[in-house]
């Protein structure tokens, strides 16, 4: 065997595999939404049947929110942590990260132990004012809940990228009479952006596509994950859910590239 | 450069300290004083304070409880670097990656809120000034070292700081550059004959651009003096053998003769020490015929660099002597000669130093 064709041979796993998992069920999703009772027009009707438009754009507008609030809260937080010590700044690093480890489920469930009909918030606000103050099994739950689970990733990218960050520059800048504010506009935001993309990325695109929280929280709430599962097990639609599929890993795929294209850094898309 | 002609303001520092949180002593309570349109060097080796100095002086350290700091006569001490019109070249030159060269030489001008049309006149002006025409649109990662450090420069000057603060800009060359350069700056300096303190660890820089040197040492302050001043008549052991090559000859004295193996030689000013420590530069001993000097010695080799030739000549003192002697002396190793040395050329240290 010529030394040529050996490592040919070597790539064979790798082609099994993407056929396997990738290529074939992606080949067949695409397929299978094409064949309801609408054809190809099936994906148009993603777009234009009202309710499926009005969840496509529920669910980005949720995912958008979720990763400017989650990048807000991150780069103050992971500022803060990189740049100060503190007695048991370690532990607090380490409970930050915590739910890393928690799938959706957990995340849902720890949201209504919050802000459910027994939760803490609703206790709180029912001895305040009088009135229980619930909204676990809403859009705003779900928001809650997304945040809960990217501030985690995106803290631990910003802190990486602050730590590598020049205090020269900062220095410098503070010297040619930059105020803290527009050090921080004119220093530090401009070198932290390529970790905004990457981590943001992640943010988005695990808000687009998880699951486990959503389901935990209410099966009503309308977000494209919770529509692809009621219209594939509740209505057997199969056509349906497997456009609405497409349409969901073609926006999350679309707005990752463009991510890519502006931190030129590898982002996966997690969920 | 004296007070009337220069530029900027006057800068002094008054018992200035500085003890980390760690407990280390970076610096201990310093005074000193430097006039309007001086350049000041801060010379020593690593560790002995000068950066930590200079950083007080910027204001991005503060001094230690007591240490204050003072621009024409007015109390900046608690005033952060912000606001101290101070401008400040750094040893890794700091240029922002995300602006062009225009932007950053512009910079300081911007956040003062300059107009736009001003700022562009004032940007060519100091482009023209730092030799860098026609880089005004690369980024920084397009520049070599050279042409960040002028662009460094540039920056700092731009806002017509009260006192230009130099920190290590020429370390990061390579030696070709870093000769070139130097004799840049000095001229740039002189034109702008504005209050400079210029910190290094190289003896030559120091003495090429500094009014005044200050020699640093483990946080304190050695000597402070003008170049000629440190290099003839150091204080200590340790600023002799910082400043350029010395040897350093301790001996017993006789009459105002230092009793050396070689035989006796004489010495200026107090006569009446029983031992001395003595430095005496290698460029001020000259090579003559054995017969009749008092003081012989032995050649071990002779070293042609061009412009002089370095001999180590033995038996003569206790330690084997450095001379330079011009490159036309003939004279090959293991000949005897006497070596003659002016009495005024021994220059006598503190015994502990």
């Amino acid at each position: 065997m010529s030394h040529k064709s050996f490592v040919w041979l070597c790539l064979l796993p790798l082609g099994v595999v993407t056929a396997a998992f990738f290529l074939l069920p992606m080949a067949r999703l695409v397929v299978t939404g094409a064949e309801g009772p609408l054809g190809l027009a099936g994906y148009l009707a993603v777009l234009t049947e009202p309710r499926y438009r009005a969840t496509l754009i529920n669910t980005v507008v949720l995912a958008a929110a979720t990763t400017i609030v989650t990048l807000v809260v991150a780069t103050i937080a992971g500022m803060f942590l990189q740049r100060h010590r503190f007695p048991g700044r370690a532990v607090l690093i380490a409970m930050l990260t915590f739910p890393l480890a928690f799938p959706g489920v957990v995340v849902g469930f720890m949201i209504i132990l919050l802000a459910g009909r027994q939760g803490l918030i609703g206790d709180f606000s029912n001895r305040l004012f009088g009135e229980k103050l619930v909204f676990a099994y809403s859009i705003y739950g779900l928001f809650l809940g997304y945040l809960y689970f990217s501030i985690p990733r995106v803290i631990l990218t910003i802190m990486a990228a602050v730590q590598k960050l020049d205090v020269g520059l900062e220095e410098a800048a503070r010297s040619l009479g930059a105020s803290p504010w527009a050090v921080q506009r004119d220093v530090v935001l401009p070198a932290l952006a390529p970790a905004f993309v990457a981590s943001g990325a992640i943010a988005f695109a695990t808000a687009m596509g998880a699951f486990g929280t959503a389901f935990t929280l209410a099966t009503n709430i309308d977000v494209l994950p919770m529509l692809i599962y009621t219209e594939f097990t509740l209505a057997a639609n199969f056509a349906t859910s497997a456009a609405l599929s497409v349409g969901l890993g073609l926006i999350t795929w679309f707005i990752l590239a463009l991510a890519r294209s502006f931190s030129g850094s590898t982002v996966a898309a997690a969920g | 450069m004296s007070a009337s002609t220069g530029h900027g303001a006057s800068v002094r520092i008054e018992g200035c300290g500085k003890t980390f949180v760690d407990g280390t002593r970076a610096l201990e309570p310093a005074t000193l004083d430097i006039a309007r349109g001086e350049t000041l060097v801060l010379l020593g080796p690593s560790g002995c304070g000068k950066t930590t100095m200079l950083r007080i002086i910027a204001g991005l350290e503060l001094p230690d409880t007591g240490g204050k700091v003072l621009f024409d006569g007015r109390d900046v001490t608690s005033v952060p670097i912000e606001k101290r019109n101070v401008g400040m070249v750094f040893q890794s030159y700091a240029l922002f990656p995300n602006l062009s060269v225009a932007d950053n030489i512009g910079y300081g001008l911007k956040i003062r809120g300059v107009a736009k049309q001003e700022r562009a006149s004032r940007v060519a002006e100091l482009v023209a000034l730092t030799n860098i025409s026609g880089l005004e649109n690369r980024r920084i990662n397009q520049l070599s070292g050279g042409q960040r450090q002028r662009v460094a420069l540039a920056r700092a000057v731009a806002i017509r700081p009260g006192i230009l603060l130099l920190d290590e800009p020429l370390t990061a060359l390579d030696a070709a550059l870093r000769d070139r350069l130097r004799g840049e700056l000095n001229r740039l300096l002189r034109t702008l004959s504005i209050t400079t303190i210029y910190v290094t660890h190289d003896q030559s820089e120091a003495m090429e651009l500094g009014d005044r040197v200050v020699v640093m040492r483990k946080g304190s302050i050695a000597q402070i003096g003008n170049p000629r001043e440190i290099y003839f008549a150091p204080n200590s052991r340790f600023v002799a053998e910082f400043i350029g090559a010395a040897n350093i000859i301790e001996a017993p004295v006789e009459n105002g003769h230092l009793v050396l193996p070689g035989g006796r030689q004489p010495i200026g000013g107090d006569a009446s020490l029983a031992s001395a420590v003595a430095m005496i530069r290698p460029e001020t001993i000259g090579i003559v015929d054995a017969g009749g000097a008092p003081l012989c010695g032995t050649i071990d080799s002779v070293s042609f660099v061009g412009d002089r030739q370095r001999m180590i000549v033995s038996a003569a003192s206790d330690k084997p002597l450095t001379v330079d002697a011009p490159n036309t002396v003939q004279a090959k190793a293991g000949e005897r000669v006497g070596l003659s040395i002016a009495p005024q050329a021994v220059r006598l240290l503190p015994l502990e130093g």
